[in-house]
């Protein structure tokens, strides 16, 4: 009797089998939580790692202030659902404490939330953070691990990570010095949507097709929030955008689509031309190393 | 071809071959004639391309990773990539050559079902097609292409080309590659050109076999699962403990991926180390209640009777006579940049069980270019060697030939935590 799993059930497999070893080797991990498709399949992995008992984690977002209202409600609500602890860990309180100091007002503060997560590290002692970053996702994370080892610093060293072999994963870490864990590292953009289709998870509504007051700005759509103002001179539209990432405000870009449901939404991505950071980041396209050089930093 | 099937399977696959062989082009060759490389990133390339003063895309760009190895102009690690067909989703581990080469093709190898070998059509079988073949087969893997590149450059003749698949083929017999069961094919191809890897192209006529996607395509990754032994290492365990729950409140459940085999529901099972036997209650993944798991299933299981299980334990099925151990010998990759010392103590990762170790004896080292036994004190990076272990807690193991995920482990140091060693057994104390 010969047999093999789908890819999905793969994926899930070893999504599961990666989450599970987090929970067995680490005394105080956390699952990181943004509201986003990426963290709500690793939420849905962690039902099927650990259910009918409770995560062996609490989950955290690191709110940079700058959300979307949609996403931050729905960020609640699913953690009430689950009926799991939720940390949230504000840039504000960062700020407040002095140890961001950002330049402009209205600067984009995706740089800034490595400096709020290694706090919140530090304050909870936690030995182990689980992301929902895919290799797939830029170039700097092709050679990610799946175990990925900061140093106290929470710095990542591309040439400091043990090497990974077979399923066995070495999280074992001093204190202070921390994991990173990938569960969906194999998983592409595509993957994700089928596997929301799959399995009907709830996303927020900012992810289908919606009408939105943006301008275009060299080259970018940019919505209009009070984040993010219309500048003198620009023409304020009205159009249908759906986004693809959702992330702060002013670095988070939508794009055109009619897209409404997850299917329409899978149909766009198969005949998609553009990888969705190039696309909806406007933060990494300063330089083709910008990510990395963010992840030496302690980003993820 | 970014496909939307739903049932696809995986294959993850590892390119080899010696610095300009063509690996990058290869798979930029792969990744582009099935559409998986997107427009921004090809605009990248082509502004890189500028940059260095290539006039047309160059392929290999796509697969550059970092900026450290940018600026050296080299890879210096194994990078994953991903692309999709109508039928299949693939995994390429990407090893790069160089002096960290045997390190980094056993990491990518290990999770590997098929190696594609790249063999320059102008140069023929050289020391290092050796050592990538001999890593192969030390690994394990049952799939092996041996991609003759450049065809262009040896205008496409035929006669070269089938010399160069001779000599190999002496050359497989002479180090025991072609065994039953494991497959060695050869196609003739231009990765530049592109001719043979997804589309036929028109210069190589005369090979009537397969492309490089076609044996791709095609490969049978399913696994006979009643022929091959139940392997479920428990990971975790599950204790709910709700006292507002009649249901749950005695409730446990055993969590881990299944290695090898089939459970169903009602088999007669027993875990080890300890022995216990009991059958199997029920089986599910998620809310979804099962008949049975398979290899490669993370399941969660719960027994009708109340056994003590913990992390780190097996389940096996009753009859089976597998029993843990304290001692093995291995094929071991020294990974590390510190070597190996004989007098300290190493953790030893295997499963979802670690124990302590020490070093019993280094029989022999395999010299990576000749293939010859050395006789070793220690070991330094990449240094392949046959080592007898003694453990501190049993382990609970399989040779490595007859089950690859109960037959491997990882060597820690114990004061870094680093990872210095990836081990493959081959006999077990008894
Ligand atoms: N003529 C020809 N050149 C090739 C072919 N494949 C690769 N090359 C060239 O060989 C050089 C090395 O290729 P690259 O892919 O970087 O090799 P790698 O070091 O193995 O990754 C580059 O200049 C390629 O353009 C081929 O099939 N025919």
């Amino acid at each position: 009797m010969k047999e093999k799993i789908s890819h999905l059930d793969w994926l899930e497999s070893e999504a599961i089998h990666i989450m599970r070893e987090v929970a067995g080797q680490c005394a105080n991990p956390v699952l990181l939580f943004s509201g986003g498709k990426d963290s709500l399949c690793l939420l849905r992995i962690a039902e099927k790692a650990f259910r009918p008992g409770r995560f062996p984690f609490p989950l955290m977002h690191i709110d940079t202030g700058h959300n979307y209202p949609e996403v931050i409600n729905f960020r609640d609500k699913k953690a009430n659902e689950l009926g799991e602890r939720l940390i949230v860990s504000s840039l504000e309180d960062s700020m407040k404490k002095g140890t961001i100091v950002l330049k402009q007002d209205d600067e984009p503060r995706n740089k800034y939330q490595s400096i709020t997560l290694l706090e919140a590290i530090e304050e909870h002692e936690f030995d182990c953070c689980i992301g929902g970053a895919r290799r797939d996702e830029e170039k700097a994370r092709a050679k990610e691990r799946i175990m990925s080892f900061r140093d106290e610093f929470g710095q990542w060293d591309p040439k400091n990570q043990r090497p990974e072999l077979w399923n066995l994963y070495n999280a074992k870490v001093h204190r202070g010095e921390n994991i990173r864990a990938f569960p969906i590292s194999n998983w592409t953009e595509m993957d994700v949507w089928q596997y929301i289709e799959r399995e009907e998870l709830e996303l927020p509504s900012i992810y289908f097709a919606h009408k939105r007051d943006i301008v275009k700005r060299s080259g970018a759509i940019v919505p209009i929030t009070n984040v993010t103002p219309v500048r003198p001179g620009e023409v304020v539209e009205n159009i249908t955008v759906r986004f693809r990432t959702v992330g702060d405000i002013t670095c988070t870009a939508p794009v055109i689509s009619e897209a409404d449901t997850v299917e329409k939404i899978i149909m766009e991505t198969a005949s998609t031309v553009i990888t969705e950071r190039g696309e909806t980041r406007l933060d990494d396209q300063v330089s083709e190393a910008s990510m990395e050089q963010r992840k030496k930093e302690g980003y993820f | 071809m970014n496909d939307t099937n739903k049932n696809n399977t995986v294959l993850r696959f590892l390119t080899c071959g010696s610095v300009d062989d063509g690996k990058s082009t290869l798979i930029g060759r792969l990744l582009f004639d099935t559409k998986t490389i997107l427009t921004d990133t090809l605009s990248q390339i082509e502004k890189s391309s500028k940059k260095r003063g290539m006039s047309a895309i160059d392929l290999s760009l796509i697969t550059d990773g970092l900026q450290a190895e940018r600026e050296q102009g080299i890879t210096i690690d194994v990078a994953y990539r991903y692309f999709s067909t109508g039928t299949r989703k693939y995994i390429i581990a990407d090893a790069p050559g160089h002096e960290q080469y045997t390190r980094n093709m056993v990491t990518a190898a290990s999770t590997s079902q098929l190696a594609i070998i790249l063999i320059d059509a102008r140069k023929g079988i050289l020391t290092q097609t050796k050592r990538h073949s001999f890593l192969t087969k030390l690994v394990g893997i049952k799939h092996i292409v041996i991609a003759v590149n450049k065809m262009d450059l040896i205008e496409y003749d035929q006669e070269k080309y089938q010399s160069i698949c001779d000599d190999y083929k002496i050359f497989a017999s002479a180090i025991q590659l072609d065994q039953p069961g494991t497959k060695i094919q050869f196609i003739p191809m231009s990765a530049l050109n592109g001719d043979m890897i997804v589309d036929r192209g028109s210069m190589i006529d005369w090979y009537k076999g397969p492309t490089l996607l076609e044996v791709l395509e095609n490969l049978d990754t399913r696994e006979d699962i009643k022929e091959s032994a139940l392997r479920l290492p428990i990971q975790y365990v599950c204790r709910p403990r709700d006292s507002d729950n009649k249901e749950l409140h005695d409730f446990r459940a055993f969590m881990g991926r299944i290695e090898s085999g089939l459970l169903q529901v009602n088999d007669k099972i027993k875990v080890l180390p300890s022995n216990q036997e009991s059958t199997i209650k029920e089986i599910r993944i998620g809310d979804k209640i099962l008949k049975k798991g398979i290899f490669e299933e993370s399941v969660t299981v719960s027994l009708h009777d109340e056994i003590d299980v913990s992390r780190g334990d097996m389940l096996v099925h009753a009859h089976d006579e597998l029993r843990s151990t304290k001692g093995f010998t291995a094929k071991v990759c020294w990974l590390s940049e510190t070597n190996l010392s004989t007098n300290r103590t190493y953790l030893i990762m295997h499963t979802s069980r670690t124990s302590k170790a020490k070093i019993a004896s280094i029989n022999s080292k395999i010299n990576i270019n000749s293939l010859a036994l050395e006789e070793a004190n220690d070991l330094k990076t990449n240094d392949i060697a046959d080592v007898t272990f003694k453990l501190a807690q049993p382990l609970i193991v399989d040779k490595y030939a007859n089950n690859r995920g109960t037959g491997a482990f990882i060597i820690i140091d114990e004061s870094t935590f680093h990872t210095v060693g990836a081990g493959m057994i081959e006999s077990i104390d008894k």
